[in-house]
């Protein structure tokens, strides 16, 4: 129950901000949506990197780590630090420029204006929302997942011991749910709740809670929460790597606790033996989504200036070491035999941080640990909502509507409404069969990763053109789906593109790519050979968007 | 050699050096806590935010007296 209520009073804190964020709002949609271009470098900072590390970076990494071992911090952790500070830099700031010149909000305006389109975004809008449901479904079920690990009882002797609440408190179809290896057997506690929050209703309050500061706060509500929850997640994140590290180690000192946790690590989880090198570098390719996530591109409009970019481009990298190093080591440590990880959590990695919290920290860290937890889930979702609903109106409604605009006031309405529709859907979409957070997120990654090339050639290649546009959007759109059908829609983790080379080359007679490997060449070559195919774009946007290389 | 085609160049060679294939296999600790390959790889954020502080100080591709001032109320 300590538990329960550090949780409850700390969602009550970020309604509180958002009250307060809400009392400077202009009434404007300008001001709901960027703030009214008002945010200095730390603000950003902290905004971009909350934005950016979600559930996928604390609980799925910790998870993937118990599952793959240390080595997935080179897969994604230290190749985003140099691509998504590469990002910010090369396309972020420019971005900024064009959007305070010309007053953009969304990605699909810009897309319009560059390509001399008016209707590009009826092909974006579907694949950058598409894309952003199933990264929303990440921090919606991490989110029930890890309220309900920690106010769960455990399980003794077939029954469960020391959960919050007794069998009975919630209705059935909340408490109860199948044994996963006899599904034919009735739905029981003791696969469901187990005494804990159940996970529908953990899941329904969270979203409840972000919809509702930012409704009241908007953007700059958005960026407060996201700072004030950074700074949760972050300081929090090292409370939990030593105190685990303490509790694991068993030692006197935490030096010689930290020695004996990782001395005990498995030696397959301390190298990458099981990971092909081709697999590792294609990894590469992942972080390169956050140069079309529509979201960051929202953030990055509401710089005050284009020197507010300059600390995110240089901390950021800094930040992913300081909160996935720990959380690495943790997964790789559960895996040792100073702790026995329960089947049950074992076959579900998104649990194995929220199990490590509720059986290692006493009940107050364990409620203060856990808030951390749901602050990084709950800044990603903040701005995801807010942008759905910026782009819900700026790119479908009022283009519908021509000359007769929205009122502000029904433009945020709208907005709201949409927002609202689309987290009803993900909700629902999350209470049925869940997947793994970490393949979820790559598989939505790769999805925005394989549409870098139109944002790169939107903003550095005169020569593409409105066709190009398309062709390369529909060359994502196909290769992601027909992939992610091919790997029975994110059931198979490891599923990879397996290219035929001679056994001379590599001895496994193949080239393990990842997915987004193949989604990239895709729409870079469609890009680039139908641009080159069709009429160039006209000199007065040419001299709009290259005003130094137009004649 | 100009800082600017440097820093690119610094970029590049790490994006080269991410490909650690000599640590693949390799199962020591340093400090006795720390698997080599997430201390090579935790080495690689550190000297990633090194190169970035040089990228805004010797190629940053936005002067502030040439920035926009206003913003136009729709596009």
């Amino acid at each position: 129950m300590t538990q329960l209520l550090i949780i409850c009073g700390y969602l009550c804190l970020l309604l509180l901000l958002g009250i307060g964020a809400s009392r400077l709002f202009r009434g404007t949609s300008q001001d709901y949506m960027l703030a009214s271009h008002s945010i200095g470098p730390f603000l950003l900072l902290m905004s971009i990197f909350g934005t950016t590390m979600t559930a996928f970076a604390l609980v799925g990494s910790t998870g993937e780590s118990f599952k793959e071992g240390v080595g997935v911090y080179g897969m994604l952790a230290s190749s985003s630090g140099i691509i998504h500070s590469l990002c910010f830099f090369l396309l972020g700031v420019r971005v900024w420029k064009l959007g305070k010149a010309h007053g953009y909000r969304t990605q699909v305006q810009f897309f319009r204006d560059r390509l001399e389109s008016r209707w590009i975004g009826l092909v974006l809008f579907p694949v950058l929302v598409g894309l952003v449901i199933p990264y929303l479904l990440i921090g919606v079920m991490a989110s029930g997942t890890v309220i309900n690990k920690v106010t769960a009882g455990r399980i003794a002797k077939g029954k469960v011991v020391g959960g919050t609440f007794a069998e009975g408190t919630f209705p059935a179809f909340l408490e109860q749910a199948p044994n996963p290896k006899a599904p034919e057997e009735p739905p029981s506690f003791l696969y469901g709740s187990q005494g804990g929050v159940p996970k529908p209703l953990a899941s329904l309050a969270i979203c409840g809670i972000v919809l509702i500061y930012v409704f009241m706060g908007g953007m700059r509500g958005t960026a407060w929460a996201n700072t004030f929850q950074t700074l949760v997640f972050m300081v929090l994140g090292v409370v939990t790597f030593v105190v685990i590290a303490w509790k694991l180690g068993g030692q006197e000192s935490f030096w010689a606790s930290l020695q004996a946790a990782s001395a005990a690590i498995p030696a397959e989880k301390l190298t990458r033996l099981h990971i092909p090198p081709e697999k590792f570098l294609t990894y590469m390719f992942v972080p390169l989504s956050v140069g079309m996530f529509p979201h960051l591109f929202q953030h990055w409009l509401t710089a005050r200036s284009a020197n507010s970019f300059k600390l995110p481009v240089v901390a950021h990298p800094l930040f992913i070491a300081i909160v996935w190093v720990p959380c690495v080591l943790i997964g790789a440590w559960a895996t040792s035999d100073l702790i026995t990880i329960p089947p049950p959590v074992a076959a579900n990695p998104n649990a194995v941080l929220p199990f490590l919290v509720q059986k290692l920290a006493g009940p107050v860290l364990g409620g203060f640990l856990t808030a951390g937890i749901l602050a990084a889930i709950m800044s990603s979702l903040d701005s995801q909502f807010l942008c759905l609903g910026t782009m819900f109106t700026e790119d479908v409604v009022q283009p519908l509507r021509g000359s007769r605009r929205l009122s502000d006031r029904h433009e945020l309405l709208v907005a709201r409404l949409f927002i609202i529709a689309i987290v009803a859907v993900t909700y629902g979409l999350s209470l049925l069969e869940p997947r793994r957070v970490f393949t979820l997120g790559v598989w939505c990654f790769s999805g925005f990763s394989s549409l870098f090339p139109l944002i790169l050639a939107a903003l550095y290649w005169p020569r593409l053109t409105k066709a190009g546009a398309y062709a390369c959007v529909l060359a994502a759109a196909g290769s992601w789906l027909w992939l992610f059908a091919a790997s029975d829609f994110a059931g198979r983790p490891n599923f990879t593109v397996d290219v035929p080379v001679p056994t001379a080359i590599d001895a496994d007679g193949a080239w393990q790519l990842m997915p987004v490997a193949a989604m990239i060449a895709a729409s870079t070559a469609a890009i680039i050979i139908v641009s080159l195919l069709t009429k160039p774009p006209g000199q007065p946007t040419l001299q709009r968007f290259f005003p130094s290389r137009a004649d | 050699m100009k800082p600017a085609y440097a820093v690119w160049a610094l970029v590049a060679l790490l994006i080269v050096v991410h490909q650690d294939i000599w640590f693949w296999d390799d199962a020591r600790l340093i400090f006795g806590f720390l698997p080599i390959t997430l201390a090579y790889h935790a080495g690689i954020s550190l000297a990633a935010a090194g190169t970035w502080y040089l990228a805004t100080l010797f190629c940053w591709p936005v002067d502030e007296a040439t920035a926009p001032a206003t913003t136009k109320e729709q596009p």
